[in-house]
């Protein structure tokens, strides 16, 4: 039911994202990623249109995280392709597009940072060398702290937070870079459940405004009104491709491939749970 | 005071510190970041080597130290990513390949012996000549414009790799900038501190810096006021002392009494930005963090039972 709702918000959202001309977001083919010549992803494929929310989902050791990374171009692929905005990963030069949110905050070697220094820092891909920040560098970080509600911590460290505002940290990373395609490894992941709320409502933000979301979840928890696709992975194959109503009860007899046309009316919006 | 600066010796020697002082914890504050605290240790031990190198060909030792600690860097850096080891044990093959080299290569060179590499090992401040003394500027200047110059860039990646990766940034170039970089610093450093203690002065004031500051601008520039205060400090007591004190063990020795006053400081001031709203906070966060944990793992199935 929630998913309905956030169907029609999508649709009204529609006019913000480019021409079906522009190429999608994201197109794998037939993508595998070996670790030690061992396949953790073996061939898969699919494409994300631009402004679309999809949901890569798996349980641990499915493969989701390090096709997530090769996706970004920080795992070499063994053999396949993916394309960014219409070019090979390893052409792709247009960073500042990528926000991407690693699963945690890496604390280093301890030395301190502020919040505001992390966050800035998502602008690296787009700031001139020996420029100072211009003014709407500026108020991006601003924007992109207040979105997370951080704007009173900023000049904390980020050692001192908690792990849900960490998480909100670097969100507010991404989203000073000003990007339209985001990466999100796990964002929940150790966050209390008011974070949650938080972090749920600046992700519908970002869909509502036309941004791309990509998440790599073990399970929709509380984001689920706002994915319209999910990719489930097993093993490093793709055995869903659709919406994430009918995950469970349709998953067995989807072909990786065809699942874009199976997705029809196929999900009866019966409410099953969707992990255990 | 005066009489400090009536020997030319001496003025040469404090110019040295005083770029040590300034220009190794800059790097260092990357390198500990990076969890490479050690790097600056096993580039020292390499460019022993590089030392022993020189006196050999009879070229200028800092010049071929320069070059052989430049190219081992770069090896750590290569092993470390190539082979499985791990960043530590890459260092270590390269502590004891270097230290092994220059005493062989020192054996071979007519006329001189380990007693050559000591002034190396322990630093000779001052015997700074006006030559050394600029080319220790050239070289802080050098290390400085790279750190300008690549510092956004160094601060993603020494925060996390993978962040760098996904920005698009070079990886792998970053990481020879960082190398290389430190690979200048140790051979600027060497004559005032010496080999053995190189890694000191771009570690300690690092971490003394860290136990006061919450932002990473400020901890660079306050490790590079306790890297200078430490050096001058060092370089001042051996004068006075009559050289009786080892320069470079009283720059090493301050720069540890710094971290120690730090970490008392930095626990006081801690505890009293926290008293107020801390405890506080801390109090509500303990129910907030744990009730949503165990709710719906633990009291939903339970509910329908009871």
């Amino acid at each position: 039911m929630s998913v309905e709702v956030s169907r029609v918000e999508s649709s009204a959202s529609a006019h913000d994202t480019p021409p079906s001309s522009a190429p999608p977001a994201f197109r794998v083919a037939d993508a595998v990623v070996e670790y030690d010549r061992k396949p953790v992803v073996r061939g898969v494929s699919f494409e994300i249109p631009h402004g679309e929310v999809v949901a890569v989902l798996g349980a641990n050791g499915s493969g989701k995280s390090t096709l997530m990374r090769a996706m970004l171009g920080v795992v070499p692929l063994a053999s396949g392709s993916v394309e960014i905005h219409g070019r090979p990963v390893r052409g792709f030069r247009d960073w500042g597009r990528i926000g991407y949110v690693p699963q945690r905050l890496s604390v280093g070697g301890g030395v301190p940072a502020t919040v505001r220094e992390v966050v800035a820092s998502g602008q690296v891909a787009r700031r001139r060398r020996w420029r100072r920040a211009s003014a709407a560098d500026r108020a991006a970080v601003e924007h992109a702290l207040e979105s997370v509600g951080l704007t009173d911590r900023a000049r904390d460290s980020v050692h001192e937070l908690s792990g849900g505002q960490q998480q909100r940290v670097l969100i507010a990373r991404a989203l000073a870079g000003g990007p339209d395609t985001f990466v999100m490894d796990e964002p929940m992941a150790g966050v209390d459940a008011a974070n949650q709320q938080a972090l749920a409502r600046t992700i519908a933000d970002l869909a509502r405004s036309g941004a791309t979301v990509v998440l790599v979840l073990h399970e929709l928890g509380p984001l689920a009104p706002l994915i319209e696709r999910a990719v489930m992975l097993s093993d490093g194959v793709v055995v869903h491709d659709g919406p994430p109503g009918g995950l469970l009860s349709s998953s067995p007899h989807l072909h990786p491939h065809t699942s874009d046309a199976a997705s029809l009316p196929a999900a009866p919006a019966l409410e099953v749970p969707l992990r255990d | 005071m005066t009489d400090l600066f009536a020997y030319d010796f001496m003025q040469r020697a404090l110019i040295a510190a005083l770029l040590v002082g300034l220009v190794a914890p800059a790097i260092g504050t990357f390198m500990v970041q990076r969890r490479l605290a050690l790097l600056g240790d096993g580039i020292g031990h390499i460019a022993l080597t590089g030392v022993a190198l020189g006196i050999l060909t009879s070229t200028s030792p800092i010049f071929t130290a320069l070059i052989v600690s430049a190219a081992g860097a770069l090896l750590i850096e290569l092993v470390r990513v190539r082979t499985r080891t791990s960043g530590d044990v890459a260092l270590a093959l390269l502590f004891y390949g270097g230290i092994a080299g220059g005493v062989l290569l020192i054996g071979l060179a007519p006329g001189a012996n380990t007693a050559t590499l000591t002034s190396f090992l322990f630093g000779s401040v001052s015997t700074v000549s006006t030559e050394d003394v600029y080319a220790v500027i050239a070289l802080a200047v050098i290390v400085l414009g790279v750190l300008a110059f690549f510092g956004r860039e160094l601060f993603v990646l020494c925060q996390d790799e993978e962040v760098a990766r996904a920005h698009g940034l070079p990886v792998r170039l970053l990481s020879a900038v960082i190398a290389i970089t430190a690979a200048v610093t140790v051979v600027i450093a060497m004559r005032v501190v010496g080999v053995l203690l190189v890694s000191a002065l771009m570690v300690v004031p690092v971490a003394a810096a860290q136990q006061l500051t919450r932002s990473f601008r400020v901890t660079v520039a306050l490790a590079m006021g306790i890297g200078v205060v430490a050096s001058l400090g060092g370089v001042s007591a051996a004068f006075y002392s009559g050289a009786d004190i080892s320069p470079g063990a009283a720059i090493v020795l301050l720069a540890l009494a710094v971290f120690a006053v730090s970490v008392g400081v930095g626990q006081v001031v801690r505890r009293r930005r926290g008293r107020g709203p801390v405890p506080q906070k801390g109090a509500e966060a303990v129910p907030a963090g744990t009730i949503p944990q165990t709710k719906p793992g633990s009291l939903d199935p339970g509910s329908p039972s009871t």
